[in-house]
């Protein structure tokens, strides 16, 4: 890599302190990463449509270049043209606002979560506790959307997806207690060194039932089906959404959607070990097989395994009556993430079956 | 009994798992869409599109102003006028279908002693300046000279069922 870089410019670069020089670098791979994450927010949105036409007897868009792979830019551009219409009664600068503070969040979250066992922008010790209150943040853009918009569908979504976030957050919190219990840390790329060794070292099958409550209580947080009823459209138009056109628009979309990957690879990290391999220790592959290594590829396969499972319940179940949300989040995850932090805490202790190699 | 198995189904999500299997087992059968412009669904000759008069084989237009089609069509949209044409038949001097206002039910043609007007099977129309919605005689005879073949065959195959 060095060898590419003319010499001249590796003499600049010296000249440079030390800490321009870290933060020339750490810059040069936020731009990295959220790019990345903007381009797959783009295919994901194709990804969805694809996967739900297809489980729906459809094929998706199949248009706009080669099996339709420039949809995503060509809603790009055309949500970019359009005119952002703000109501005259709005608040303006939060109605501005308030796009931007559910996109950033989601990129933000970006920063502590390793890609691959070398890499990870910060590798901060208290990963998860930044995880956990960066994704509470996204909630305002929702709420102050809702708010500044002033308009009485715009203002019921925002009441909804307030109290089902608050409600969800709670289970998620306690679902992260007992991955934090097992990893014995709150560096992600801890978590995740905790979970080497393929499949059977994984926090999957210990914690079972955290990972369910953990993947369905992301699935509420990021507003999606089933749990969409911030935005209901059968009910509310389009929710906290309603007035909001043109780019601003496009920055709840893009939110939405970094969030759904996010939420992927988290789930990935806390309970699929992230970037292990899954035949991490499999002796019928050769010795130096790429696919026994822990690497990039892993994450990203299991990132979209997620995204494929949010679309697949998207196409699959209808939407939850606003009382059966609150019931899930407050009746039943709640009191089963509690329950199985103690099962989980007493059978490590006893050193029981599948628990046993837990580090905490 | 019936309560602890609904109790552990309710926590295995079974009920859920049935339904994540139904959209799995789909997602993998053959879309039933057809790609429209290059692929077209099977039509019937008894297809009701786009009107037309008709005129017999010796050049002589069939329609001669008995004005049941204007009677019975429920939407009102034809309008005739007639006089007596310069062979001292009873002729139309104005025939107007307005496309806006018709229902495509094909009364018109059912009412018509002599298949004077028909809908054929065209679908694919469009309109691009104010008033071309409405059709006057001469451009249904033009669409009844230009597609002649195609609608003898549509009634011919029609024929024996009537």
């Amino acid at each position: 890599m060095k060898a590419l870089i003319p010499n001249f410019v590796l003499n600049i670069w010296d000249w440079f302190p030390p800490l321009t020089q870290y933060l020339i670098e750490t810059t040069f791979w936020i731009v990295v990463v959220m790019i990345t994450v903007i381009l797959s927010v783009a295919f994901t949105t194709y990804f969805e449509r694809k996967v739900i036409g297809y489980m729906q007897g459809r094929i998706g868009p199949n248009r706009v270049g080669p099996w339709g792979l420039l949809q995503p830019f060509a809603d790009v551009i055309k949500l970019l043209i359009k005119e952002v219409v703000i109501p005259e009664k709005s608040n303006r600068f939060l109605f501005v606002v308030a796009p931007l503070l559910t996109l950033i969040p989601a990129l933000a979250t970006w920063a502590v979560v390793p890609l691959s066992d070398t890499f990870v922008i910060a590798d901060i010790n208290a990963g998860l506790l930044y995880v956990l209150a960066l994704t509470s943040v996204g909630v305002y853009g929702v709420i102050l959307a809702g708010w500044a918009t002033n308009s009485k569908y715009a203002f019921l979504g925002a009441m909804r997806s307030a109290a089902q976030i608050v409600a969800y957050e709670i289970a998620m919190g306690f679902a992260l207690v007992g991955v934090l219990m097992a990893g014995g840390s709150l560096n992600l790329g801890d978590i995740t060194e905790a979970q080497a060794g393929g499949f059977s070292s994984w926090f999957l099958l210990p914690l079972m039932p955290l990972f369910f409550v953990y993947f369905i209580s992301g699935v509420a947080e990021t507003n999606r089906a089933p749990f969409d009823v911030a935005e209901g459209e059968s009910e509310i138009v389009a929710g906290f959404h309603v007035e909001y056109s043109g780019v601003a628009f496009a920055l709840f979309f893009l939110g939405e959607y970094a969030n759904i990957i996010l939420i992927s690879a988290l789930t990935s990290i806390f309970f699929l070990g992230g970037y292990n391999s899954f035949f991490e220790g499999w002796t019928f592959l050769a010795e130096d097989s790429f696919l026994r290594e822990p690497s990039l590829l892993w994450l990203i396969i299991k990132i979209c395994f997620f995204i494929y499972v949010f679309f697949w319940i998207r196409a699959t179940f209808p939407r939850y009556r606003y009382d059966q949300i609150m019931r899930l989040g407050w009746k039943v995850f709640i009191p089963v993430t509690i329950v199985w932090i103690v099962v989980e805490g007493v059978m490590a202790w006893m050193q029981v079956g599948p628990w046993s190699n837990l580090s905490g | 009994m019936n309560r602890i198995s609904s109790f552990i189904k309710t926590f295995v999500l079974w009920e859920l798992w049935q339904g994540l299997s139904v959209t799995f087992l789909n997602f993998f059968k053959p879309a039933v869409t057809i790609y429209y412009p290059e692929e077209k669904a099977p039509q019937s000759p008894r297809f009701r599109g786009l009107h037309a008069q008709r005129r017999y084989a010796n050049g002589e237009e069939r329609c001669i102003a008995c004005k049941l089609c204007e009677a019975v069509c429920p939407a009102l949209a034809i309008t005739i006028e007639s006089d007596v044409g310069e062979d001292g038949t009873r002729r139309t001097t104005r025939y107007d279908i307005d496309l806006f206002k018709c229902i495509y039910c094909g009364f018109c043609e059912e009412a018509c002693p002599v298949d004077a007007i028909v809908e054929t099977r065209i679908h694919e129309y469009h309109m691009e300046a104010p008033g071309e919605n409405i059709l006057t005689k001469d451009k249904l005879l033009a669409i009844g000279d230009k597609y002649d073949a195609m609608i003898s065959a549509d009634k011919a195959a029609d024929a024996k069922y009537r």
